[in-house]
């Protein structure tokens, strides 16, 4: 698991800015709270920040001109925008601007820790390696093989997206609307659990003949893959 | 006087009041029109006449003239006093005067009242007495002063009481027709204000009760089928259209009142159960779980809701772009083929290639995952047999549809219509998950890419189809990502 991250919550909303900061606290990061566009934009230009979680509606100067703000001084500090519209030209405003990605309120805390985790993520340049390996898991990306313990495993097109997905966030938390958001590039909530069912089928073709489970499936909040050796 | 000065301001006040209206403008500018075209024509009239009477005296002097000089050059002076003197006895309106060189008159019909030998040869206008007449007499003639080779002056004319006479017609005809003129005008004036603006009160009477409150009336429509029966059957389907989304909102406000109470319900008595009867930690966790659970539905219900009033307040500004139907059908096949695979049911797709439709991906694939996610749980055949759900896809004409099959129980065709309303669920028992949303918001989205749902018999089963407009075929957006 990444390191302890420095995050920057822009919310105007004292008791949901302090919730998260509370919240990101005790998952292992450090937050700071600013409170309207202005402050948020100075803080973070001061650059100590590993992602900036940013309120789309903000006095003083609104979520997406922080960000364009903040992008036209060349920083790429991730953002995840916040934001109470959820409609589907929203979020591609939202993106357009500069934002990485696009939470709706009310959303889980899981979500948007994971979120979070996997924007910093993103930023790593190791995140896009040629192969990952957890355990005697590998996938080779070029050659788009899968093997476990040296025995090639078949995957679906699908199934090998999904698995290249969740062990390039390795030890990260992923929930499902970040599977179908990355996996199938839709960004609608499943209101069944499409996902549970393709991800219990890649289980079974990863975890079945092998005794160590890897693919793990994290209560209230989504899957992990994880080497439970380490 | 204090009064009296009321009297007048209240007179000016009326006069005012009149002058606005819409009324007495329209009937002053018609008449204005009316009296100004009148006086044109009689005037054009009165002038071309005159000019016709004119040239036609000057033609006959002449004539008269040429005679005369001709007989006194074949006959002397003799022949033509002769014939003057002749000619001044025949009654008429010819007037003739031969004059010597120190301007005494040698013979003729007339007394000019201005020296002669001060004529200068041509033509003038002249007044004139005849001899026998007395001094007062005065008469107006045209004449033509000619000069002899003897010297002698030779003056033919003619009387123009003629002219006169038909000036004075002109006139006493253009009293009349200002006077006919007026008498139209004022009609014209009544017929408009009565007839035409009287219907217009009429409709301001009726939107002014509406406006109250009355939402139920409605403007009143005459059998002429002219311009203003054309505007209140407008106002009046614009008022019907309110109408209906005023009761839709009405509707949806109860709806949401009740369906949001149920679940909000549910999760009440969940938390105070647990919060009574929790004893353990493990045990009050399971109840704040579900109420996160709870919390979650509530607001898919709300982003539900909020989608279809938005697609209904009509506000299409979503951007679609070229989208291979293929692709995205058999995308969101692929998503839900293993879940439909526990359920047993297969999902097969015949979609031909090369098909576009100008819709938005996300908004597509949101829709038909909902008609997916409908059949799945509505359509298996009651056989109890494995459960075949087909997407197609095909053109028919601009149009694309794309349709989902199921072999269910399929809806009746009476209960097709109120299945796309809001919270309609025809299971009674309401035993299966769902909000009676599903269909509602298919139909919200379709809508939002300028397309419709449409449901159809399987036999067996339901047969839901997304019409969606084609997209064109040198759509500079159809490009490949």
């Amino acid at each position: 698991m990444a390191g302890p991250m420095k995050i920057l919550v822009v919310e105007d909303d004292d008791e949901a800015g302090r919730y998260l900061q509370r919240a990101l606290g005790e998952s292992g990061h450090v937050a700071d709270l600013a409170a309207d566009g202005e402050a948020g934009l100075e803080m973070a230009l001061s650059g100590q920040y590993d992602v900036l979680i940013v309120d789309r509606m903000l006095p003083r100067r609104d979520g997406l001109s922080l960000i364009m703000a903040l992008r036209a001084e060349k920083r790429t500090t991730p953002v995840l925008i916040l934001s109470a519209l959820g409609q589907v030209d929203d979020r591609v405003l939202g993106l357009r601007a500069g934002g990485d990605d696009y939470l709706t309120k009310p959303y889980a805390f899981t979500e948007c820790l994971a979120r979070v985790e996997a924007l910093a993520r993103r930023q790593n340049p190791q995140s896009a390696q040629l192969s990952y390996r957890v355990a005697d898991l590998e996938l080779d990306r070029l050659a788009h093989r899968v093997t476990r313990g040296g025995e090639e495993i078949l995957l679906q097109p699908r199934e090998f997206r999904l698995l290249e997905y969740l062990m390039r966030h390795a030890g990260q938390v992923v929930t499902r609307t970040m599977l179908l958001e990355n996996v199938w590039d839709y960004h609608f909530d499943p209101q069944t659990n499409v996902i549970d069912v393709h991800v219990s089928r890649l289980r079974g073709k990863i975890d079945r003949k092998s005794g160590a489970q890897l693919l793990h499936t994290v209560r209230g909040a989504g899957y992990m893959i994880r080497d439970n050796g380490k | 006087m204090a009064s009296s000065a009321r009297e007048k301001d209240g007179f000016r006040e009326a006069v005012l009041r009149l002058y606005r209206t819409t009324a007495f403008r329209l009937s002053a500018v018609y008449l204005l029109i009316f009296v100004a075209f009148a006086i044109f024509v009689l005037g054009y009239l009165a002038w071309n006449t005159r000019r016709l009477l004119d040239a036609q005296i000057t033609e006959t002097i002449n004539t008269e003239i040429n005679a005369l000089a001709e007989q006194s050059r074949i006959g002397g002076q003799r022949r033509l006093v002769n014939i003057i003197e002749r000619r001044s006895r025949q009654s008429g309106s010819f007037l003739y005067l031969l004059v010597d060189q120190k301007g005494d008159a040698v013979t003729g019909n007339a007394v000019l009242r201005a020296p002669v030998l001060s004529l200068r040869p041509g033509w003038t206008e002249l007044v004139y007495s005849r001899p026998d007449e007395n001094e007062e007499a005065r008469r107006l003639a045209k004449i033509r002063v000619f000069v002899l080779d003897s010297g002698h002056r030779l003056i033919v004319g003619r009387d123009l009481e003629e002219r006169a006479v038909l000036r004075e017609s002109v006139r006493r005809a253009r009293g009349w027709s200002l006077l006919m003129v007026l008498a139209l005008g004022a009609f014209g004036a009544w017929f408009v204000t009565r007839r035409v603006l009287g219907r217009l009160d009429a409709i301001a009477l009726s939107s002014g009760r509406i406006m109250e409150g009355n939402l139920s009336e409605r403007l009143p429509v005459s059998d002429n089928n002219d311009e203003f029966d054309r505007l209140a059957v407008h106002l009046n389907q614009m008022l019907d259209r309110i109408g209906g989304l005023m009761a839709g909102l009405r509707e949806l406000s109860d709806n949401v009142a009740h369906d949001l109470r149920t679940p909000l319900t549910r999760m009440r008595n969940g938390v105070e159960e647990s919060l009574r009867k929790a004893s353990t930690l493990e045990e009050s966790r399971e109840g704040l779980e579900k109420a996160i659970d709870e919390a979650d539905q509530l607001i898919r219900i709300f982003d539900a809701l909020l989608m279809i009033s938005r697609a209904e307040a009509g506000n299409l500004t979503l951007a679609t772009q070229s989208l291979d139907v293929r692709e995205a059908v058999s995308g969101i096949a692929e998503l839900y083929e293993p879940l439909a695979e526990e359920a047993g049911a297969v999902i097969e797709t015949e979609i031909p290639a090369d098909l576009r439709v100008a819709a938005n991906r996300e908004l597509l694939g949101r829709a038909l995952s909902n008609l997916i996610d409908n059949a799945l749980k509505y359509g298996k055949p009651a056989s109890g047999a494995a459960g075949r759900i087909v997407l197609s896809a095909h053109a028919a004409g601009d149009r694309i549809e794309i349709a989902v099959a199921d072999q269910g129980d399929g809806i009746p065709e009476s209960e097709r219509q109120r299945v796309l309303e809001r919270f309609v669920r025809l299971d009674p028992s309401r035993a299966k998950p769902g909000f009676g949303l599903g269909l509602s918001l298919v139909a919200a989205v379709a809508r939002m890419m300028g397309g419709a749902l449409r449901l159809e018999d399987n036999a067996p089963g339901l047969r839901a189809v997304l019409v969606l407009p084609a997209a064109l075929v040198d759509d500079p957006r159809d490009v490949r990502e």
